[in-house]
């Protein structure tokens, strides 16, 4: 039998060349990214040392670009602690406080505008009805007659569609519950914002442009640290507060009180006070998210 | 070396237990209610008020209206219900069931500077709380447990109550419309 042709050096040269190229390719088309950056691991197989490194880096670059003493911190979950929220639909005014402290907490960008927190307003006679809902209300004041108002974010599903759907496993449930991003991990394929049935992900279609007086330099590796363009995000229950035994900024903001969060293992806890003598409901419930962000009628 | 490396090993183990023993005494909700050094507000005996809790210092009065005895103690106390020659600010906006009550379902006709509940008992305005609960108890036991009404602070210790003067003006009590935020910007409206 004939001995086939050995291509073994050509073929080495070409892949070696490929793989160069791609990989300065996408080095290039990233933008400001280096080197250990774009070498870095997923969060979750990275060890103490790593972490320790790369919030290091992390903490000197947001220094040095907002003009602040940044604090980014990698603080885990507490053992016996699950995090549930529920929000009161008969106080409720709309009156949108909770989507600033947000926006201010979690250094979302203003410009391309991210809000985690939409405050839908619904007719009285409709109920809840998503499709006839509106975001843009602007009257002088609020509540208006005939009126409720249903404020969306994460709802932190027992059962999350959206880290399913990631290829690249760039975003999981925490042990406390929190459903989080690696933002470094993140390729922007924004199948979780397909997935999420609550609209709650958002994307940066542009670099996030914070003011540097605005900015909040008390920051989670998981949560409100500066984002990139290209990466998605969303509420975190403000893991930077919630970890540190804070309520999140929403629950504190809130004028009427609608707000209640609080750990759902604890059996003396509002929340759980709440699930057991208040009227309940989570939203889209036929599509068994299990939500631990839950609605209730507090009259 | 290899004597290194267990004692080393055995530190960390060491290390690890008393960590894990941190975190458990940190969770320990009921240890940190019987250290209590701070003032709690404890309305009725309530087993369920479980965590520190601080009350917010009422809203103030306006300037000028307390003591009352201070005007008061020379006035003849006069318990007819009628239209007063004082106090316009209060009985203009006066809105509370205005009906069926005045004044005096609230204020001492003798003791001025004190609140007084139906059954007649005194009460400093500091425990205003109480006097409300006495119509809305279903919305005092809420606020008890911090279902109804603001709170602030920490979700597993030490929390602000807001109490009820706080939020609702006691003569006027209907939570006031308030002027919204910004709405979110609408692509389509630089469309146009």
């Amino acid at each position: 039998m004939k001995k086939p042709v050995n291509y073994s050096g050509r073929r080495k040269f070409l892949k070696n060349l490929s793989i160069f190229a791609v990989g300065s390719l996408a080095l290039s088309g990233c933008g400001p990214v280096t080197m250990k950056e774009f070498l870095q691991k997923n969060f979750r197989t990275l060890s103490k040392k790593e972490k320790d490194d790369i919030i290091k880096d992390l903490e000197k670059k947001y220094t040095a670009k907002y003009g602040k003493e940044f604090h980014v911190t990698d603080e885990p979950a507490a053992g016996g602690v699950e995090f549930g929220y529920a929000l009161d639909l008969s106080r409720c005014v709309g009156c949108r406080r909770c989507v600033y402290a947000c926006v201010k907490e979690n250094n979302q960008s203003r410009d391309p505008q991210i809000h985690y927190i939409q405050v839908l307003q619904m007719e009285k006679e409709k109920g809840i009805d998503f499709a006839h809902s509106d975001v843009h209300y602007n009257p002088e004041l609020v509540p208006e007659e005939g009126y409720f108002y249903v404020p969306v974010q994460c709802q932190q599903c027992r059962n999350p569609q959206c880290t399913e759907v990631c290829p690249v496993k760039a975003t999981w449930q925490e042990p406390d519950g929190i459903v989080v991003v690696d933002y470094n991990w993140c390729i922007g394929c924004r199948y979780c914002m397909a997935a999420c049935p609550y609209g709650a992900r958002h994307f940066n279609w542009g670099e996030p442009t914070i003011p540097a007086d605005e900015i909040n330099p008390e920051t989670h590796y998981l949560g409100n640290r500066p984002r990139m363009k290209g990466v998605v995000e969303k509420c975190t229950f403000c893991i930077k507060r919630v970890r540190n035994g804070k309520y999140p900024a929403c629950v504190e903001v809130c004028p009427v009180g609608a707000r209640k969060f609080g750990n759902l293992l604890d059996p003396d806890s509002e929340i759980r006070y709440i699930l057991a003598n208040k009227r309940v409901l989570v939203l889209k419930q036929e599509l068994n998210t299990q939500p631990r962000f839950y609605y209730f009628f507090g009259v | 070396m290899k004597c290194y490396l267990k004692t080393k090993l055995k530190i960390e183990y060491l290390l690890f237990l008393s960590v894990c023993f941190l975190i458990i005494g940190c969770n320990d909700t009921t240890e940190a209610y019987k250290l209590g050094q701070i003032e709690k507000i404890n309305p009725g005996s309530k087993s369920y008020l479980k965590h520190e809790e601080i009350a917010v210092s009422p809203p103030p009065f306006t300037d000028g209206v307390f003591p009352c005895n201070d005007c008061h103690a020379f006035r003849k106390p006069n318990a007819v219900r009628r239209k007063l020659e004082w106090h316009e600010d209060i009985t203009d906006m006066f809105n509370h069931d205005s009906e069926n009550r005045w004044c005096l379902d609230c204020h001492d006709l003798i003791k001025r500077d004190s609140l007084r509940l139906a059954s007649g008992k005194l009460l400093d305005f500091k425990e205003s709380y109480k006097l409300c609960g006495q119509c809305h108890g279903d919305k005092l036991r809420d606020w008890e447990v911090g279902v109804h009404g603001r709170r602030t602070g920490d979700w597993n210790g030490k929390k602000q109550y807001y109490l009820c003067v706080s939020c609702h003006n006691p003569h006027s009590p209907k939570f006031k419309p308030l002027k919204p935020e910004a709405p979110p910007f609408r692509e389509d409206a630089e469309i146009k």
